[in-house]
């Protein structure tokens, strides 16, 4: 089938999503609130296409059509939307309702949340059965294999479509079950708030941390650096995610975490989160 | 020709610049910075937008490998190619 994707959110994953599928050959709408996100994020894939294929992980020539609007009645043609916006369950929810009420019946409505479970926000679309999740990593248009998550209100039939639609992106998908974090998130974001709390306690620098999970365990990148990379704001979104729906106390944010957030540090993207960043990659 | 010439120099010496302040090291137009392991390959994104964004020109298809941004040397010839000098 001829795939076009509404990918809502123009921020950091929302339009790496939009590199990977239009590098593939697959036209995108990227929907936004913000006409000023908007042009930045045409800017950055732009840049992230020509990343990917100087690293040969995009075809090097033909990508699809990026559309940039404002406005959801431009998706009423998609044949699947993915849903890329901060992860806050009210603001996915909310954006989730919205677009469920544009879209044709049938069209597969998928979720990039971090941790928020599929069930959950299928109280928010118009029809449950064409909502599943796929968690991305970042950046997706470099990392093969993506986490597919089937809720248990989620219907065959999507969970074909998803399948159809991961080939046309050449991604991997590995099937897990639903409920908060599914499985990646439920393991990584407490190993990097456990990470977080030992550089706070002072038991080790965030180097140190990092070089014992890269050197001992085998791990391509520690948690730290993960979490820089990951955006340490989304890190604490979801771990509060986390935290409200387990009411386990080892995803409650550690203060260190929670400081670095307050004071604009979220990592990769601002320059500086536990590791400076801008120099040398 | 002599003024081609003077353009592959100032070239040069721009994208010495670039390495050295962004890899705090000094290197000679045919090392290898790749195969030195002094940067990853994120650092060669970092070279594509300075040299489209210095030297007012886009790097596309077929030159958008690696082995142009080796060294300061197949970077030079590049852009002097991709301007047409």
């Amino acid at each position: 089938m001829n795939h076009r994707i509404g990918v809502l959110g123009a921020g950091v994953m929302g339009a790496a999503i939009a590199t990977l599928a239009i590098g593939h050959g697959v036209p995108v709408v990227l929907v936004d609130v913000d006409e000023d996100t908007l042009a930045k994020a045409r800017k950055e894939v732009r840049q992230q296409l020509k990343l990917a294929r100087l690293m040969g992980k995009l075809p090097r020539t033909g990508e699809a059509e990026l559309v940039t609007t404002t406005d959801y009645a431009d998706l009423a043609d998609v044949t699947s939307v993915i849903e890329a916006v901060t992860e806050k369950p009210e603001l996915k929810a909310k954006v989730l309702a919205e677009v469920s009420g544009v879209v044709r019946p049938g069209t597969v409505i998928v979720s990039n949340t971090s941790a928020i479970p599929v069930d959950e926000m299928a109280d928010s679309v118009a029809r449950p059965e064409d909502l599943c999740a796929i968690h991305f990593m970042n950046p997706p248009y470099l990392i093969r294999a993506v986490e597919v998550i089937r809720g248990p209100r989620t219907g065959d039939e999507t969970m074909s479509r998803v399948t159809d639609l991961l080939a046309a992106l050449d991604r991997d998908g590995v099937v897990v079950g639903d409920g908060p974090g599914f499985v990646i998130n439920r393991i990584l974001q407490r190993s990097i708030n456990e990470a977080a709390r030992i550089v706070e306690e002072g038991r080790a620098t965030p180097e140190a941390v990092d070089a014992a999970f890269e050197g001992c365990l085998g791990h391509r990148t520690g948690p730290l650096a993960t979490a820089d990379l990951i955006g340490l704001d989304n890190v604490v979104d979801s771990l509060r995610v986390l935290h409200d729906r387990t009411g386990d106390r080892g995803y409650e944010p550690c203060d260190l975490l929670v400081a670095k957030v307050a004071a604009g540090d979220f990592g990769r993207k601002t320059g500086r989160g536990f590791y400076e960043h801008g120099g040398a990659l | 020709m002599t003024t081609s010439v003077n353009h592959a120099a100032e070239i040069e010496r721009q994208l010495l610049a670039f390495v050295e302040k962004h890899t705090k090291k000094t290197w000679t137009p045919d090392d290898d910075f790749f195969a030195a392991g002094a940067v990853s390959s994120m650092f060669a994104m970092q070279l594509v937008v300075f040299i489209e964004s210095t030297f007012d020109v886009e790097v596309s298809g077929d030159d958008l490998v690696i082995d142009n941004f080796r060294t300061v040397g197949s970077m030079t010839s590049l852009v002097s190619r991709l301007r047409g000098e």
